[in-house]
């Protein structure tokens, strides 16, 4: 720089400060974001993830600029961007009912953006063209959107949205429309097509397992409030609040007591564990049973669920508490114990975390 | 194929004639067969006091077009006819437009409504309905006239300072025109207009359109059928129209609705109106043809869905 001045490089791609957005006015009005804030990395696979209702479809409306927030401010690249139309940001979104323009073609919808652009013909040719083979769509061109199946039409309307480059691909639920195997299709196709294109996602979804497996970072929203915004392992392993451990994956909840030397369970055994607070948390994976002789934490097996690769075993401590432990199952399938029997079970080391209550 | 089989399929094709029975003679009695007649008619002579003389005469097609010189019986063509031919074309298309222009933001109004509040919306279209046409065009008359509510009104309001003639001529035939077809344009509209994806909107916007641009590279595009339906409704009965030109226009200002009438009546040209009546049933064939492929073209867009 010829002023000798540092230019500050923007990292976040997109950032949202202090979100509040309340639909409906008055006494009737719902507080569906409350102050929220998140900054998203550039290049990211971001995913909002949380149950029905919980403000993340929100969130990427008021981004895209469907909605406009009662306060706080969006910043897209370091511009604020929180009162502009979305015909006038740099941010484009597939649509969970993808939306595509059932009078144009495959061809047609993927250069609507470019099209209203100005851009010259020659260029838009060039450009869907290159889209098209990005989704693999080249056969189907020239097809009407109507004559496509459901994996096809969702990836017209990637190519459709990725045509102009955005800043941000905001995907909304996108594949909560697509049959089990489709799904898994397009986790993988969606992964690969953001490492090509380099462009930040930014993914809502309420599928745990799809979050865990797609993205950089996941922010667990409920209730209009970010709960946890951290990378998947961390967000398993290391939970905040018991919305989150409960939400991702399953976990047993045990209270506990501060003792001399660790934390005393209901039945008067002391254990270790990490974090703070006054329920302790394990996944049922890192459970152990052992034998009910010298174990110091016993109980009675209550029942057994099959699952195929596991069994899930429920247990009913001496206190009365339920615990489940997932039980890696040997080739014949028998897991060895029965309802009824009376087992002992051991913590995985490191595996207890404590979190408040 | 057994005999059983193709006797059972003999006798259902029978029972299905038997059945669309009464459906043939109503097409035949009440639709080809008074068109077939003014068909006939259109290429008889003419008799002196009306009816017609059982010989074949063009004469009737020819005088659409032409008009016989008094004196020496040479041919020339019939401007009066081609003013009216002209004033109807234009008028209808003029009306189009109009019930077009007010109608798609209250169809589109109504349609954004919440489901329950609709139907109530589109019982106010209709109520016109309920009254008859020639007291509906007598009203606006009353609007219209030199002593009415616009010049009463104006001259209140201090924008003019004599009275103005609005009605008897093409302005008064046009607003009352728009008016009676106004809800013949709203509802084909409304029709369309709720099958509207409005996510498509959101979409459009997105991907950079302009407000403009979502209107007309979205919304027009995928209403077209609607469009074209209530346009079709509108200028068709708009180019036959008879009561509203006799009234608003003042008798001067003839309509080919008038001018078939006039032939039938005062004219005394039987064979004449006959061939204007086929003439305007022919337009209206061919904007029904429009029609049809526009829908077609449209159609094919939605494919399945």
């Amino acid at each position: 720089m010829k002023t000798g001045r540092l230019r500050l490089v923007e990292e976040n791609a997109i950032e949202a400060q202090s979100i509040v957005k309340a639909f409906g006015q008055g006494k009737s009005a719902v507080l569906a974001l409350d102050d929220v804030s998140v900054s998203i990395r550039k290049g990211e696979f971001f995913t909002l993830l949380g149950p029905s209702g919980c403000g993340k479809t929100t969130l990427l409306r008021l981004m895209a600029g469907f909605e406009m927030p009662t306060a706080g401010t969006i910043r897209l690249d370091g511009q604020d961007v929180t009162y502009l139309p979305p015909n006038r940001r740099p941010v484009n979104t597939v649509f969970q009912s993808y939306a595509l323009f059932p009078h144009l073609t495959v061809r047609e919808n993927i250069g609507f953006s470019l099209k209203m652009q100005g851009r010259a013909k020659a260029e838009i040719a060039k450009c869907t063209d290159r889209m098209l083979a990005l989704v693999k769509m080249e056969d189907l061109a020239e097809r009407k959107t109507a004559q496509l199946s459901g994996g096809q039409q969702q990836r017209v309307a990637l190519a459709r949205a990725l045509a102009p480059q955005p800043k941000v691909l905001l995907l909304d639920e996108p594949l909560s429309a697509l049959d089990l195997k489709l799904r898994k299709e397009m986790q993988i196709e969606l992964k690969r097509l953001q490492k090509e294109t380099g462009i930040t996602f930014v993914f809502v979804t309420h599928d745990q397992e799809e979050a865990l497996t797609m993205s950089d970072r996941i922010a667990v929203m409920n209730a209009g409030r970010l709960q946890q915004v951290a990378a998947p392992r961390e967000i398993y392993t290391a939970p905040v609040n018991r919305f989150v451990a409960s939400f991702i994956g399953e976990t047993n909840f045990l209270n506990v007591t501060p003792a001399p030397g660790g934390f005393r369970l209901g039945n008067g055994e002391i254990v270790t564990a990490e974090g703070s607070g006054s329920v302790l948390t394990v996944r049922p994976e890192q459970v152990r049973i052992v034998s009910a002789e010298g174990a110091a934490l016993t109980g009675t097996v209550d029942s057994l669920v099959y699952f195929g690769t596991d069994m899930h075993c429920h247990v009913r401590l001496g206190d009365g508490e339920a615990l489940t432990v997932r039980l890696p199952l040997p080739p014949c399938g028998e897991a060895g114990v029965s309802p009824g029997d009376r087992v002992g079970i051991a913590f995985q080391p490191g595996a207890t975390r404590l979190i408040e209550a | 194929m057994s005999k059983a089989e193709q006797r059972h399929r003999r006798r259902s094709a029978r029972n299905g004639w038997l059945l669309s029975m009464p459906a043939l003679v109503m097409l035949g009695f009440a639709a080809s067969g008074p068109l077939l007649i003014v068909l006939v008619y259109s290429f008889l002579q003419k008799g002196d006091y009306g009816n017609v003389v059982w010989e074949f005469s063009p004469d009737g097609w020819i005088g659409i077009l032409f008009t016989r010189d008094i004196f020496d019986g040479t041919l020339g063509l019939a401007d009066a006819h081609l003013t009216i031919f002209w004033r109807s074309v234009s008028l209808s298309l003029m009306t189009t437009v109009i019930t077009f222009a007010l109608g798609f933001p209250t169809a589109w109004f109504i349609a954004t409504r919440p489901a329950s509040e609709r139907a109530a919306w589109l019982f106010l279209v209709t109520i016109p309905f309920w009254t008859n046409l020639l007291i509906r065009t007598f009203a606006i008359g009353e609007i219209l006239r030199t002593e009415g509510l616009v010049n009463t009104l104006l001259l209140w309001l201090g924008v003019i300072n004599a009275p103005v003639q609005l009605l008897y001529n093409d302005n008064a035939v046009l607003v009352g025109m728009a008016y009676v077809y106004l809800p013949l344009m709203v509802l084909p509209l409304f029709a369309a207009i709720e099958r509207f994806d409005m996510r498509l909107l959101e979409a459009a916007y997105d991907l950079y359109a302009s407000r403009m641009q979502v209107l007309l590279h979205v919304i027009l595009p995928i209403v077209k059928p609607g469009i074209v339906a209530g346009s079709i409704l509108v200028f068709v009965p708009s180019l036959g129209a008879y009561v509203t030109p006799r009234i608003l226009g003042g008798g001067k200002n003839m309509m080919i609705g008038n001018f078939i009438e006039l032939q039938f009546g005062q004219g005394r040209n039987w064979p004449l109106g006959a061939a204007l009546s086929m003439t305007l049933l022919l337009i209206v064939v061919v904007a029904l043809l429009f029609y049809v492929r526009a829908v077609n073209r449209a159609g094919s867009g939605h494919g399945h869905g």
